[in-house]
C-alpha cells in the first residue's frame, strides 16, 4: 500500500484511508489460522496427505464438525452482544441444560406435541434472561454475580425436574432439529439463493450509495468479496453434500448467525449496545437508555440458550442431565472472545464467534483423530484463546481484555 | 541555617504547548504560613507538584532549596523522608478503614511483624491530639478505632492532616483544604494550622478564599499565568489588590467577538436546587435563577467548586441528584429526568470531560456523530448506512474536522478534533440551546479559534448557548452577558459591557 494512501493522525499512526478501512484484516488472520489447523490435522492423520480416506479432510468428518460447533456457535451469537455491553452470562449453560430437560418432560410425561414446547420453552428461556438482565441493569448487581447466580439456580433446576433420571425418548419430529439433514437439493436451493441472496445485496448498496454520493469502493473489491462468500458457501455446500448434507441444527446456527449480525450492526438497538459498551457515561448522556438495553440483550442472550438447549435435546434424544457439568457458557465466551470481542466492551463481531467456535471445534475434532489425550485439547485451546488477546491487543495498541 | 526553610529560585515548568511556569520565585520562611493565590489555571498546583515531588528533577527548571540545600528529588518518596508532605485537595482516606489505620496507612506500628494495634491507637490519640482534636468519643471527639466513612468531611480533613503529621514534618502543603468544609469547621481548621505554626511548622497554603487567606498567612504570593507576580506580608495586602493582582492582564484579541441580536427566553430556572447526593441534607446548588435567550451566548463564571458543572448537568438530567424547582424551555415547563427528556426539547450539553462523557473512543467520527440522534438516520430501527456517512461527511465538512476518513476511530484525532466531533455530535440532535462546559480546555490556540467561529455561527442561527468556562479571557471575550456562582449560588450577572476580571472575580469569591 503506498503512502499517500494513508494519512497521519494526530496519535502519530498510518490510517487506512477511505474503503480500505474496511477490510476486515483481523477476520482474515482467523480464517488463515482456520485453514492452517485443517492442513496441519489433516497432515497427521492422513500419513501426510497419503491416504485422505480416513482423515479430517473427509466430508465426513467435517460434517460432523459442523455439528459439534453448533451449539457453541449459537450460545456464542449472544455472548458477542453481551459482551460487547461490558457484561457477561455464566448461566446460558445451565439454562440451556435447564429447557433441554424442561422439553423432555413435557414431551415424554406431559405427551406435549413438538411445536407448543417449541413456542413455550423459548418464552420460558427469554424471561429467564430479561430476568437476571433486569437484575444487572435495574438492581446494579454485577453481571458476573447475577449469572453465577443463575448458573447455580438453573443446575438445581435441572435436578429439579429430573430428579437425576433420564428423561427420554423424543419424538421424531423433535429429534429432527438435532439430527436431521437437509437433503442435497434443498441444500443447494439454499446455496444459489444465498450466493444470489449476497449479489443482489451488494447490488443494491452499490446503488444505494451512488445515489447518496458516497460510493468509494472500486467494483473490482465488490466482486472480490462476493466471490469469496460464494467460494466459501458453494465449497461448505459441495462437502455437506458428499455426506448427508446440511446438518439442521447447522442450518439454525447460520440463520441466527445472520439475524445477530443484522441485530448488532444494522439496527439501532445493536448501535446502543457497542455505545454502552464502549463509554457507558457517554451513552447515557446520548440519550441512551441504558438499562432497558442491557436488559434486552441478557433476554436475547436467553432466547439463544432455549434454542441451544432444545437442540442439545434433540441431538441427545433425552434431557441434557449432564448439560450442567459441559461448561458450554464458557466455550462460548472464549468463542467470542478468540473471534474478537473485547472483554472491555464496545468491540466484537457475532461472525467471529462462530469462527471461534469453529476453530474451537476443530481443535477438539482434529485432535481426539490424532488419538492424543483429551488433556491436549484444552492445553492448546487455552493457549489459542489467550494467544487471540495478546494478537489484538498487538494489533490494536490498546488493552482490550 | 537560613530563616528560610524553603526557596523555589527560577522554577519554569512547560506541558506540550503550554508553559504552566516561567521563572517562578517563592520562598517560605521558617515557622510561617505562606499563602499561594491565583485564578484558575495560575500554576499553583503544578507549583506544589514540583514541591511535593510529583515532578521529578530535571523535568523542570530551576532551584530547589531545602534548608539551605539544594534539591535534586527523583522520587516523591524521598521528598516525604525530608519532611514534605502534602495534603492533596482529594482526600485519600480508605473509607473502611479505622482512624488509625488511615493515619498509619504506610507505616504501621509492628510487634513480631504483626501490626500493634494498641501502640497504633496510643500513638494515634498523640498525633490527634497535638494537633488539639479531643480524642474521647464519649465527649464527641474522634476515637482512633471510629471507621473512617462514617467521619463528616471536615473531621476526614483533620485526619488527613494527622496523617501527614505521623512523620517528621515541618513543611506541611495545603491543596484548598477547606474547599469542602462549613464555616464552622474552617474555624475549627484554621486554629489547628495556627497551632502547628506555634510549633514552629512551616505551611505552603492554597485557597481560593481569599478571606481565610487573610485571616491566617503570614506571606502572600500571587501567581498570575505561570508568573510569581507579587510576594507581600500580609500587613501590606489586602483582598482587593489580591484580585487585582490576580486577573491584571491585558486581553489579547484571540476572540471573534461579532454583534449578536437577543432572541426570545430560550431556558429559565426559577428556584432551582439540587441536592448534595453524598450529603442529602446540604444543597450543592441553592435557588439558582437564571434566564437564558436565543442569539445569545451566556457566560457562566466561577472558580472550581462553585457548582457550575453541577448546575448544569442535573439540568440536562444527568447528574446523581435530580434538581428541585422550575425548569422552563421555551415557556413550557419541563420535567427532565434522564438526558433523554433533554434531548428530545432540544437541550444538549458538551461536558468538560470529553473523553469520560462525551466520546466513545473505540467507535468512528461517523457513529459518533450521530450517536444522540439515531433517529435521523434510521426507520423503523435499521439504520440507513448512506444517511449516516453523507451527514457525517457533512458535519466533517461544516465543523472542518481533520481526519482521515469518517470511519477513523476517534481515538486517532487529536484533542481538538475530538472536541469537534463531540461538537457534531451535538449538533447533529439539531439543538436550540447548548451548554458547553469548558469547551476549550485542552486544546490548542488554533482549534480554540475555530471553536469560537462556530459558537458564532450557532448563535447566528438563533441557538441559545450557555458557555462555562474558568478561563477570564474567554468569558469576557466571547459572551453577552456572564453571571457568576459561587458556593452555588449565582452571585452576580452582569452585561458584558459592565463586567471587567475584578468585577467577575470579585463577584466569584462572595461567601468564600
Amino acid at each position: 500500500m503506498s503512502s499517500e494512501e494513508n494519512e497521519l493522525t494526530a496519535s502519530g499512526r498510518y490510517v487506512r484511508a477511505g474503503w480500505r478501512q474496511r477490510i476486515d484484516y483481523r477476520t482474515i488472520t482467523m480464517l488463515a489460522v482456520l485453514l492452517l489447523l485443517w492442513l496441519g490435522f489433516t497432515a497427521f492423520t492422513s500419513e501426510y496427505f497419503s491416504d485422505l480416506s480416513g482423515s479430517f479432510i473427509t466430508a465426513r468428518n467435517l460434517s460432523n464438525l459442523t455439528r459439534a460447533m453448533a451449539i457453541v456457535g449459537i450460545m456464542g451469537c449472544g455472548m458477542v452482544l453481551v459482551i460487547v455491553t461490558g457484561g457477561i452470562d455464566l448461566s446460558v449453560g445451565t439454562v440451556a441444560g435447564f429447557i433441554g430437560c424442561a422439553a423432555a418432560a413435557m414431551q415424554v410425561w406431559w405427551e406435549w406435541s413438538t411445536p407448543p414446547i417449541i413456542v413455550v420453552c423459548l418464552a420460558i428461556g427469554a424471561v429467564i434472561g430479561a430476568l437476571q438482565g433486569t437484575i444487572i441493569a435495574y438492581v446494579g448487581i454485577a453481571a458476573f454475580i447475577v449469572t453465577l447466580g443463575g448458573q447455580l439456580v438453573f443446575r438445581g433446576g435441572i435436578l429439579f425436574i429430573t430428579k437425576g433420571m433420564t428423561i427420554a425418548p423424543m419424538r421424531e419430529s423433535f429429534k429432527y432439529f438435532g439430527n436431521a439433514y437437509l437433503s442435497a437439493t434443498w441444500g443447494w436451493i439454499l446455496a444459489v439463493a444465498a450466493v444470489l441472496g449476497l449479489l443482489a445485496k451488494e447490488l443494491r448498496q452499490r446503488a444505494a450509495r451512488r445515489r447518496y454520493n458516497t460510493l468509494d469502493e472500486p467494483s473490482g473489491f465488490m466482486l472480490a468479496r462476493w466471490a469469496a462468500y460464494a467460494a466459501i458457501i458453494v465449497v461448505a455446500i459441495v462437502v455437506l453434500n458428499r455426506y448427508r448434507g446440511l446438518p439442521i441444527p447447522v442450518l439454525i446456527m447460520l440463520v441466527l448467525m445472520l439475524v445477530f449480525t443484522l441485530i448488532a450492526e444494522k439496527t439501532t438497538f445493536g448501535r446502543k449496545i457497542y455505545a454502552i459498551g464502549g463509554n457507558i457515561a457517554a451513552a447515557r448522556y446520548s440519550g441512551i437508555a441504558v438499562k432497558r438495553n442491557l436488559a434486552v440483550v441478557y433476554a436475547l442472550n436467553g432466547l439463544l440458550a432455549a434454542v441451544a438447549g432444545l437442540i442439545l435435546t434433540a441431538r441427545l434424544n433425552a434431557g441434557p442431565t449432564s448439560a450442567a457439568n459441559m461448561n458450554m457458557e464458557l466455550d462460548a465466551i472464549a468463542a467470542a472472545v478468540i473471534g474478537g470481542t473485547s472483554m472491555s466492551g464496545g468491540v466484537g463481531k457475532v461472525a467471529g464467534a462462530i469462527l471461534g467456535a469453529m476453530i474451537m471445534a476443530s481443535i477438539d475434532n482434529g485432535m481426539s483423530m490424532m488419538n492424543l489425550m483429551p488433556a491436549w485439547q484444552f492445553l492448546v485451546k487455552g493457549m489459542i484463546l489467550v494467544a487471540a488477546v495478546w494478537f489484538d491487543m498487538r494489533t490494536q495498541g490498546r488493552k482490550r481484555a | 541555617m537560613t530563616d528560610c526553610i524553603l526557596e523555589m529560585r527560577g522554577i519554569s515548568k512547560e506541558f506540550p504547548g503550554v508553559k504552566a511556569l516561567s521563572d517562578v520565585n517563592f520562598d517560605v520562611r521558617r515557622g510561617t504560613i505562606h499563602a499561594l493565590v491565583g485564578e484558575n489555571g495560575a500554576g499553583k498546583s503544578t507549583l506544589i507538584n514540583v514541591v511535593s515531588g510529583v515532578f521529578p528533577h530535571g523535568s523542570y527548571r530551576g532551584k530547589y532549596i531545602l534548608n539551605g540545600e539544594e534539591m535534586r528529588f527523583l522520587h516523591i518518596r524521598d521528598v516525604a523522608r525530608k519532611g514534605v508532605a502534602c495534603i492533596h485537595q482529594e482526600l485519600n482516606l480508605a473509607p473502611d478503614l479505622s482512624v488509625a489505620e488511615n493515619i498509619f496507612l504506610n507505616e504501621k506500628p509492628t510487634r513480631h511483624g504483626l501490626v500493634d494495634f494498641d501502640a497504633m491507637h496510643d500513638q494515634s490519640r498523640q498525633v490527634l491530639e497535638r494537633i488539639g482534636l479531643n480524642t474521647n468519643p464519649l465527649a464527641g471527639g474522634i476515637s482512633p478505632e471510629e471507621r473512617v466513612g462514617r467521619l463528616g468531611i471536615g473531621r476526614k480533613q483533620m485526619v488527613e492532616i494527622a496523617k501527614a503529621l505521623t512523620r517528621d514534618v515541618s513543611l506541611l502543603l495545603l491543596d484548598e483544604p477547606t474547599a469542602a468544609l462549613t464555616g464552622a469547621e474552617v474555624d475549627v481548621l484554621l486554629g489547628i494550622l495556627d497551632g502547628l505554626r506555634r510549633q514552629g511548622m512551616s505551611m505552603i497554603y492554597i485557597s481560593h478564599r481569599l478571606d481565610e487567606v487573610m485571616r491566617i498567612a503570614d506571606d502572600i504570593t500571587v501567581l498570575r499565568d505561570g508568573k510569581s507576580v507579587e510576594t507581600r506580608a500580609r500587613e501590606d495586602m489586602d483582598k482587593e489588590t489580591m484580585i487585582q493582582l490576580m486577573v491584571g492582564r491585558e486581553l489579547t484579541n484571540l476572540f471573534p467577538r461579532v454583534p449578536h441580536r437577543r432572541g426570545e427566553l430560550a431556558l429559565e430556572l426559577r428556584n432551582y436546587s439540587v441536592r448534595n447526593p453524598d450529603a442529602p441534607d446540604q444543597h450543592l446548588i441553592r435557588n439558582v435563577n437564571l434566564k437564558a435567550y436565543r442569539g445569545e451566548i451566556l457566560g457562566v463564571s466561577g472558580l472550581m467548586g462553585s457548582g457550575r458543572t453541577e448546575l448544569f448537568t442535573a439540568v440536562f438530567g444527568a447528574f446523581r441528584e435530580k434538581g428541585e424547582g422550575g425548569v422552563f424551555i421555551n415557556g413550557a415547563k419541563a420535567d427532565i429526568r434522564e438526558p433523554r427528556d433533554a434531548l428530545d426539547r432540544g437541550l444538549v450539553i458538551i461536558s468538560e470531560d470529553r473523553k469520560k462523557y462525551g466520546l466513545n473512543l473505540v467507535m468512528s467520527v461517523k457513529q459518533n456523530t450521530s450517536m444522540s440522534a439515531l433517529k435521523k438516520v434510521s426507520s423503523r430501527f435499521i439504520i440507513n448506512d448512506n444517511k449516516e456517512v453523507k451527514y457525517a461527511k457533512d458535519y466533517v465538512r461544516d465543523i472542518r474536522i481533520v481526519t482521515p476518513g469518517i470511519e477513523t476511530l476517534v481515538r486517532n484525532l487529536s484533542g481538538g478534533n475530538q472536541q469537534k466531533v463531540v461538537i457534531a455530535k451535538a449538533l447533529f440532535c439539531d439543538p436550540r440551546i447548548i451548554i458547553l462546559d469548558e469547551p476549550t480546555r485542552g486544546i490548542d490556540v488554533g482549534a480554540k479559534y475555530e471553536i469560537y467561529k462556530i459558537m458564532n455561527e450557532l448563535v447566528d442561527r438563533g441557538v441559545a448557548i450557555i458557555m462555562i468556562s474558568s478561563e477570564m479571557e474567554e468569558i469576557l471575550g466571547m459572551s453577552d452577558r456572564v453571571v457568576t456562582m459561587s458556593n452555588g449560588r449565582i452571585t452576580g450577572e452582569f452585561d458584558i459591557s459592565e463586567a471587567s476580571q475584578e468585577i467577575l472575580m470579585r463577584a466569584s469569591v462572595i461567601g468564600r
